[in-house]
């Protein structure tokens, strides 16, 4: 009962707030139409300004003063932590897969977006296709970290394989051993990173769907009455035309990539040589309580980060919403 | 509709297409149902046979592994507490943001473009460059671990991206419409409730959309601010544990995570057009 009320008083209670506040902040502006011009943004922008600088703005200016800092965030000690960034075992086997995850997520992605957008346009059956593809983004993280799990597991050879991985391997390839994916360390960080690929596929197919279809018939038409056969019409006149949406989704890609937690969180944790950034902040802090190293991995990833948001905003912000 | 660039390749070229088209669509729907149908087989049949041998005579299907990670699995618990921290944590962000979308909308003000631009700005701060000094703000203020704390730091997460969207909208709405009725005498909060509101339902309806299904999806966020404390954690967090204390229960699972994603599948089935606008707008803030 008490949380019903809770959730009543949040969810009516607050917009409702939000109007008396304007209306009532109608008068203190003053009578003097031009005195209240002036007045009036800065009351109906108060709200957002006290959250984002709380949750935002001190946050990141605190976080970066702790990455010069201790385990405690007492004593400075300089450019130890980002050393450390760089050098520790742990740090470097994460930033190895983050390259790992930036490389191989990006293109599959963008090569499997693509492939399923080219292919179904020229099907009856096209918005079914879309749709099944485009479920695993619906759904968590860690519903599919959960979902992939259970298609990886993993029974020694002999043994009746439950996991559809190894049960279709082992019937289609003859002599397969079956392998345990999320253990061997040659396959577990390809495994965690086809998980990834699973869920963002249906978003580049549906963003270079609908730059597909922004192509004129009549190219594509001219193209085939010249002769040009399928692949080369793909080659020479989809791929360029829809160049800059590639590099949209790309960058989108990379970023998905750098924050990428879940996943790994959930799938493996990061052992056995899975770590990737974000969870080895989130071990720094948790389980190691080091402020300091935790800041400064934070303040790397938002430096990654950064260059290819903006690139993603400029693009985003030139080709409308 | 038209069938997009259809045409040119017959015969083998043809049967070739729709044999990929058939292996991408069972790529991408066979593990969910795998799941699904593994979510109502028996304990020990999970564990001895693949999923696809459910199919086979004779049939043995159950709900008792929805029963018990409801009872038992905390997961019941976990369903509401993923519904009160979602609905509030959509509503309170969106009314936040109309007001000020509005503001640098349709008023004149000093510093507007630069701080919008700021605000923008913010977009590229990943979440855990915040966590750190927001968890020791939350302790001393005792937010950690409520509702009230995990609500606020989703509707301060989601301003930058709800303001940008809603402002592009509003500012594009006709100045013959907004300016008639100033000169009616109606006041900003009129003119923006009864007016300005209405008009952007469609734009306020895939942004509401894609905010619920990033709380509701959420770990993260839950992880850090709610972490241990078993009472208030969503769903998401149920299962993560889970995972990790259960191993290979893959009949809690399997059923835990089909019900966690059977109300986005709802939304997702029923409000499919706004919610991919969402999605495609979201991506410059993933």
């Amino acid at each position: 009962m008490n949380t019903i009320l809770m959730l009543a008083v949040a969810v009516i209670g607050v917009p409702l707030l939000l109007v008396a506040y304007i209306r009532l902040s109608e008068p203190l502006a003053g009578k003097d139409p031009r005195r209240a011009a002036l007045i009036r943004p800065w009351l109906w922008l108060l709200p957002t300004f006290v959250l984002v600088s709380a949750f935002l703005v001190y946050p990141v200016i605190a976080t970066l003063v702790a990455s010069f800092k201790d385990a405690e965030s007492a004593g400075w000690v300089g450019l130890a932590n980002y050393a450390a960034v760089f050098s520790s075992p742990d740090n470097l086997a994460a930033l190895r897969n983050n390259v790992l995850w930036l490389v191989f997520f990006t293109l599959g992605t963008l090569v499997f977006g693509l492939l399923i957008a080219v292919l179904s346009d020229r099907v009856r059956y096209e918005s079914v296709v879309k749709a099944l593809v485009f479920i695993p983004m619906a759904i968590s993280f860690v519903a599919a970290g959960i979902i992939w799990k259970f298609m990886f597991e993993f029974r020694p050879a002999g043994e009746v394989q439950v996991g559809t991985v190894n049960a279709v391997l082992t019937a289609v390839v003859p002599a397969f051993k079956p392998v345990a994916w999320l253990v061997n360390t040659n396959t577990n960080n390809p495994a965690l990173i086809a998980v990834g690929i699973w869920m963002w596929t249906g978003f580049a197919m549906v963003i270079l769907s609908a730059a597909i279809k922004a192509i004129p018939t009549d190219v594509v038409e001219a193209a085939r009455i010249d002769g040009a056969t399928e692949l080369q019409i793909f080659g020479r006149v989809t791929l360029p035309l829809v160049g800059p949406t590639l590099g949209f989704v790309a960058t989108t890609m990379m970023i998905n990539v750098l924050k990428v937690f879940d996943i790994v969180y959930v799938m493996t944790n990061g052992n056995l040589g899975t770590d990737v950034i974000a969870n080895r902040m989130y071990k720094e802090m948790f389980n190691y309580h080091d402020t300091g190293m935790a800041s400064a991995i934070a303040t790397f990833l938002l430096l990654c980060i950064a260059p290819v948001m903006i690139v993603n905003i400029r693009r985003y912000r030139r080709g409308g919403s | 509709m038209r069938i997009g660039h259809a045409g040119a390749p017959r015969g083998a070229g043809r049967l070739f297409l729709h044999l990929a088209l058939l292996v991408a669509c069972l790529v991408f729907i066979l593990p969910t149902l795998g799941l699904l149908v593994s979510s109502f087989r028996p304990r020990n049949q999970i564990a001895l046979s693949g999923w696809w041998t459910a199919f086979e005579t004779p049939f043995s299907f159950t709900l008792k592994n929805y029963a018990n990670v409801l009872s038992r699995a905390n997961m019941g618990r976990s369903f509401l507490n993923s519904l009160m921290i979602s609905i509030p944590a959509t509503v309170i962000p969106v009314s936040v943001a109309a007001f000020a979308a509005y503001a640098f909308a349709w008023m004149r003000f000093k510093g507007r473009e630069v701080l919008f631009l700021a605000l923008i700005g913010l977009l590229v701060v990943p979440i855990q460059m915040t966590v750190i000094p927001v968890l020791k703000l939350f302790n001393v203020v005792h937010l950690t671990g409520t509702f009230a704390g995990i609500w606020l730091a989703h509707t301060a997460y989601g301003l930058p991206f709800a303001i940008y969207l809603l402002r592009n909208f509003i500012q594009e709405l006709p100045p013959s419409m907004l300016e008639s009725a100033f000169i009616d005498g109606a006041s900003h909060p009129k003119v923006f409730l009864s007016l300005v509101l209405p008009t952007s339902l469609p734009a306020i309806a895939s942004l509401a959309i894609y905010q619920f299904m990033w709380v509701w999806n959420d770990l993260f966020v839950a992880l850090i601010f709610l972490g241990g404390t078993q009472d208030v954690a969503p769903m998401t967090l149920t299962m993560a544990n889970m995972v990790n204390s259960y191993g290979g229960g893959w009949e809690f699972l399997t059923a835990a995570a089909f019900i966690s994603m059977a109300f986005p599948l709802l939304v997702f089935f029923t409000m499919q057009k706004y919610y991919v606008k969402g999605i495609l707008a979201g991506s410059v803030k993933e």
